[in-house]
């Protein structure tokens, strides 16, 4: 299947050379936003395997804040710029968001570009995603013992009881053992 | 001076104001700098060009230093300021669509000053009842994820009961586009700096609804934040910018002053906006409404006076104290040393001693307590302040940090309060 490529670039002569590009490339180029179009919406309903912006456009703040409120689906953006800016590769690169630069418009390199960067994205969600998950994973364990400690300091329970009188709690509310945890500890500093 | 030859980034803003009168002014040439002023499309941009030293530094939103040290959506890279380029100078907009819509589901509301959100409040509702999913039908914009904007407008939806992540949607629109974005329809409301909330008015296509300086007295605004590895390889050359930047706000900020500074900054290259819509909010005036005079407003843009140009060490924790309320920051760090490292007052007192300006003794003070303009004593001469009040009436005590966290009701937070406190304990 033919990766689908969605393109922002407000300079509309440098998006149709672009967009021949990609489609000598064999990608499908599903959207072309310029500057006047609802770049959120487009970016939410497409479906696209890839986004290709200007750096120098504007429209990057948007579309970083697009890629923090969809850490679930969260999609490749690659970025081209005029000049070859081996600095700015750098820090797009490190800020993992996916991002590469293509220097300008050497075309004929865009299809091992757009490759590495989607590649690199893939490797670096997986990273932040087991991240994610033990960070969660040991900040919840910790919340857990430290409600366990209270019940157990103030209604004189041993580890098991205290344990499941928290796992009560939370099959009653239908809440998550961390979230009961967490209000365990609200309550006691509330009263203290 | 280990270098002068500067190269400064500036978004296209009515408050690169400091910059652009540094430049046009000479205030940086009689400091021995020769800067070049490098218009920078996006915030994002201006975070990495500061971070990979390509600018030597640049105008930021109040709070990126900070989120640029805790490496908030990007990477860890400690940054600095040592200076505060404005306070205020922001206001949140409406399509009149939803201004209409606002006045009639509570005309009272909309009659008082400062204007609440409780109208907003009371349409949503009313979309809720009517079966609609305000996540998708009500869109209001911000500059940056971690922008001074976004917390501004959060802290004025949360106040009258409205949830930002839940009861609206909130995304990031460039300043430049906020205006053609709310006449396509695509959003219905922003939070901005200027010429863009008196473009929309001038345009008959928005309403003005509040100004930051309504939400939170005298908010900082804008600063000059650079690396700190940057600071600490060309510290007479920071000292010599920031005695040009001190020197270039106390011009600014006489009223006499403003209209050549309004005609440097709508010049193509730095904001490019009409001289008529620059003018609408640089010469001591802010209109709210298409049909309606301009208002005398002489604070809707703070360059000098208040000590406006001190970065407080405390200012700086309640942005992260907002950081921490909305779930931009998920670790528990230890607020006021964050703070200590990122805003630099000590750098500021330095400059401004060469210039002999007075400057506050202390990093810190509260907020919400002075409903008018009173005295700082605790300085090197006695200094007039400004107003600090929140339109809530709430106060901001900075010793009391994690107190001030539990007493938001509405947040996303993602940190438990028993982590910060543990965190907090100095």
């Amino acid at each position: 299947m033919k990766l689908r490529v969605m393109l922002i670039d407000d300079n509309r002569g440098r998006a149709a050379l672009l967009q021949q590009a990609l489609r000598d490339a064999n990608y499908e180029v599903v959207a072309i936003l310029h500057d006047d179009a609802d770049i959120i919406k487009r970016v939410q309903e497409t479906t696209v395997d890839v986004i290709l912006i200007d750096l120098e456009s504007p429209d990057r703040d948007t579309l970083e804040y697009l890629s923090t409120l969809n850490r679930e689906s969260p999609k490749p953006i690659v970025m081209f710029a005029e000049n070859d800016d081996s600095t700015i590769i750098q820090a797009a690169i490190k800020a993992g968001v996916s991002a590469y630069v293509v220097d300008g418009l050497s075309y004929k390199r865009l299809k091992p570009i757009m490759k590495v960067a989607i590649a690199r994205f893939r490797e670096y969600q997986a990273m932040r995603a087991e991240l994610d998950k033990t960070r969660n994973q040991l900040a919840e364990r910790k919340v857990i013992e430290r409600a366990k400690g209270i019940l157990m300091k103030q209604k004189g329970m041993d580890e098991a009881s205290a344990y499941h009188a928290l796992r009560k709690m939370a099959m009653d509310r239908n809440l998550r053992l961390a979230e009961v945890a967490e209000s365990v500890i609200t309550v006691t500093q509330l009263l203290e | 001076l280990e270098k002068t030859q500067l190269t400064l980034g500036f978004i296209p803003l009515t408050d690169c104001a400091p910059l652009v009168v540094a430049k046009e002014g000479g205030f940086f040439a009689q400091q021995g700098l020769a800067v070049t002023l490098s218009r920078e499309p996006s915030w994002a941009n201006i975070r990495d060009k500061v971070l990979f030293g390509q600018l030597d530094g640049a105008q930021m939103l109040a709070s990126m230093p900070l989120a640029t040290t805790l490496g908030i959506n990007g990477i860890a890279k400690p940054t600095i300021t040592a200076f505060n380029l404005d306070l205020n100078g922001n206001a949140i907009t409406v399509s009149n669509a939803l201004y209409q819509r606002l006045l009639a589901a509570d005309p009272v509301a909309m009659q008082t000053h400062p204007v609440s959100a409780q109208a907003l409040k009371k349409v949503i509702d009313a979309d809720k009842a009517a079966g609609k999913e305000c996540m998708t039908c009500m869109t209001f914009a911000v500059v940056f994820p971690v922008s001074t904007h976004n917390y501004a407008l959060r802290y004025w939806m949360a106040a009258a009961g409205i949830h930002p992540d839940k009861d609206v949607r909130l995304v990031v629109v460039p300043p430049p586009k906020m205006v053609t974005q709310l006449q396509a329809g695509n959003i219905h409301g922003y939070c901005v700096g200027e010429p863009w909330n008196s473009q929309a008015v001038k345009l008959g296509i928005g309403q003005v609804l509040i100004t930051n300086y309504e939400i939170w007295n005298n908010m900082p605004e804008k600063v000059l934040g650079v690396n700190q590895e940057w600071a600490e390889s060309h510290p007479q050359t920071h000292q010599a910018m920031l005695r040009a930047l001190l020197a270039a706000c106390q011009w600014l900020d006489q009223p006499e002053n403003r209209l050549t500074a309004a005609q440097w900054l709508a010049q193509p290259h730095y904001v490019g906006a009409s001289l008529e819509v620059m003018k609408m909010s640089m010469l001591g005036t802010f209109q709210y409404h298409p049909d309606q005079q301009p208002q005398p407003f002489a604070d809707f843009n703070v360059f000098h006076r208040y000590a406006a140009n001190f970065p407080w060490r405390s200012q700086a924790a309640w942005f992260l104290s907002q950081m921490l309320r909305w779930g931009d920051i998920d670790t528990a760090i230890d607020i006021r040393a964050v703070a200590q490292q990122v805003y630099r007052p000590d750098l500021y007192r330095q400059a401004a001693a060469a210039l002999g300006i007075a400057s506050p003794q202390l990093d810190e003070k509260p907020e919400g307590i002075q409903a008018t303009t009173w005295t700082l004593t605790a300085a090197t001469q006695p200094i007039t302040m400004g107003a600090d009040q929140f339109l809530d009436g709430n106060s901001y005590d900075p010793q009391h940090l994690v107190d001030y966290l539990a007493g938001f009701t509405i947040h996303r937070r993602s940190v438990a309060l028993a982590d910060l406190k543990k965190a907090n304990t100095n």
